[in-house]
């Protein structure tokens, strides 16, 4: 065998070694069975607490759904992205059409490891790096509180994704970059109202996702965690929520407290764009809730802004 | 006599004529009703006072501010640029944008209508009115930073 040829095959060799090996990387994996056993059974009427704290109906609701509707989980929402079009499919109890067949364990293993109960990845645009942190009580109540709700059948349209974008096993190896369940901002002395704040913010409410930059592969760039981000839809920003430079230092906490109640700024100025589906969403929370993610909110690191500056 | 005639028309001919200004004024004015709301808030919120005489003016005020947000001449084509955090829907989708800000008038126009007595009353009016604020911008205001 030539020089040449025997680095082609060595450089071969590595190339199926580590194709392999991505291969194997990039499985889908279910959740630990055991994590579920810890958890009671769910209970439906605390289920509707996570249900708003982690803003469901923004994605899987009909676009504009007032009241009852919003609980009509048929999805069908698109989210326009760089990498495609995003549809939110249905999860609506239909058992054909939506989720109405699930188990538990499915459930689990789609909010906590994004993976479908036939074993493929989902994309994250569908919120799970942030799910990935609810406790298993809570995703127990939550499946609870959807079992609750009707049944609508309709199947969505499919994602419509370019390449390498479409390769659904490449989102494996994204999540081994990406996911994690623990806390993204540690915060020494921390208070049980700061720590409460911390869960609701990074886990079931998934702000970070919009308000975090991301990296050139798309994945949240934490070191300037909440920092606001060019965003995924439109040509806007996604506002900086940490006291740095651009972001809500001079916000006393009532006053993230009050906008997530009513929608106002402390200058009443309104809520606006996506967030105004968010703030909807936060308004049924308990007043302890909104007030321990403004207590979080003023806790964590302090970023200047995460989107590059206007140009004049 | 004559001075102050001239002077009156001119200018009233100012008042009319096409913004030199647009992306100005509708700030302005978008401004001035989040100050008006603001006033409502406070009441609302107990922080002060309900007083139907200067909850009246505040709503008086609101729709004077209504009245003077002519779309055409403040948001004219070619004003989506620049330092504005108008949305391409305003211009994509006038009669939407329209529907929108007619919202808010119809709220103040309400309120009016039927004017608070009470603080339960006016909550019942803020609430409208408040409504019509987010409803507006979740479709036709963007952040730029």
């Amino acid at each position: 065998m030539s020089r040449v040829g025997k680095v082609g095959a060595i450089f071969g060799l590595v190339i199926a070694a580590g194709s392999a090996a991505g291969w194997f990387l990039s499985a889908p994996q279910r959740p630990d069975q055991r994590i579920m056993t810890t958890a009671e059974p769910g209970n439906a009427e605390r289920g509707l607490r996570i249900f708003h704290a982690g803003g469901c109906a923004s994605c899987h609701a009909a676009k504009g759904a007032e009241g009852e509707a919003r609980f009509q989980l048929a999805g069908g929402v698109e989210l326009r992205t760089p990498f495609g079009t995003f549809v939110a499919p249905n999860i609506s109890q239909d058992a054909s059409d939506g989720i109405g067949n699930w188990t538990l364990d499915d459930f689990a293993a789609a909010m906590l490891k994004g993976v479908s109960p036939d074993g493929r990845h989902y994309y994250p645009a569908f919120p799970y790096t942030s799910y990935a942190r609810m406790k298993p009580q809570d995703i127990a109540d939550l499946f609870a509180f959807m079992q609750t709700l009707p049944a609508v059948a309709g199947q969505t349209a499919g994602h419509d994704l370019a390449f390498p974008f479409n390769v659904r096993r490449g989102i494996g190896l994204w999540k081994l970059l990406y996911m994690s369940d623990r806390p993204v901002v540690e915060i020494a002395d921390a208070s049980d109202k700061v720590l409460a704040g911390r869960y609701l913010v990074e886990g079931p409410g998934h702000c970070g996702e919009c308000h975090t930059p991301r990296d050139f592969a798309g994945g949240p760039d934490t070191g300037r965690w909440l920092a606001g981000a060019v965003a995924a839809e439109g040509d806007g920003v996604v506002p900086n929520i940490t006291a740095g430079e651009g972001g809500i230092a001079d916000w006393s906490e009532a006053d993230i407290a009050g906008y997530l109640e009513t929608g106002f700024t402390p200058d009443f100025d309104s809520v606006g764009g996506s967030m105004a589906e968010v703030q909807r969403n936060m308004a049924e929370l308990t007043s302890e809730d909104r007030e321990a993610i403004a207590a979080y909110l003023k806790a964590i690191p302090a970023h200047p802004n995460g989107y590059p500056a206007r140009r004049p | 006599m004559r001075k102050l005639l001239l002077a009156i028309s001119i200018l009233a001919l100012a008042g009319t004529a096409a913004s030199a200004d647009p992306l100005a004024d509708r700030k302005a004015l978008m401004k001035e009703r989040g100050k008006l709301t603001g006033d409502l808030s406070k009441v609302v919120k107990g922080q002060e006072p309900f007083d139907a005489a200067s909850v009246l003016r505040t709503l008086e005020a609101m729709k004077d501010n209504a009245g003077k947000f002519d779309i055409g001449a403040l948001y004219p084509e070619g004003s989506n640029t620049g330092d504005t955090s108008a949305a391409p829907a305003i211009w994509d989708n006038p009669d939407g944008f329209r529907d929108a800000e007619k919202k808010f008038e119809d709220a103040v126009g309400a309120a009016l209508a039927d004017a608070p007595a009470d603080l339960d009353a006016l909550k019942a009016k803020f609430g409208a009115i408040g409504a019509s604020c987010g409803a507006c911008h979740e479709n036709f205001r963007i952040h730029k930073g």
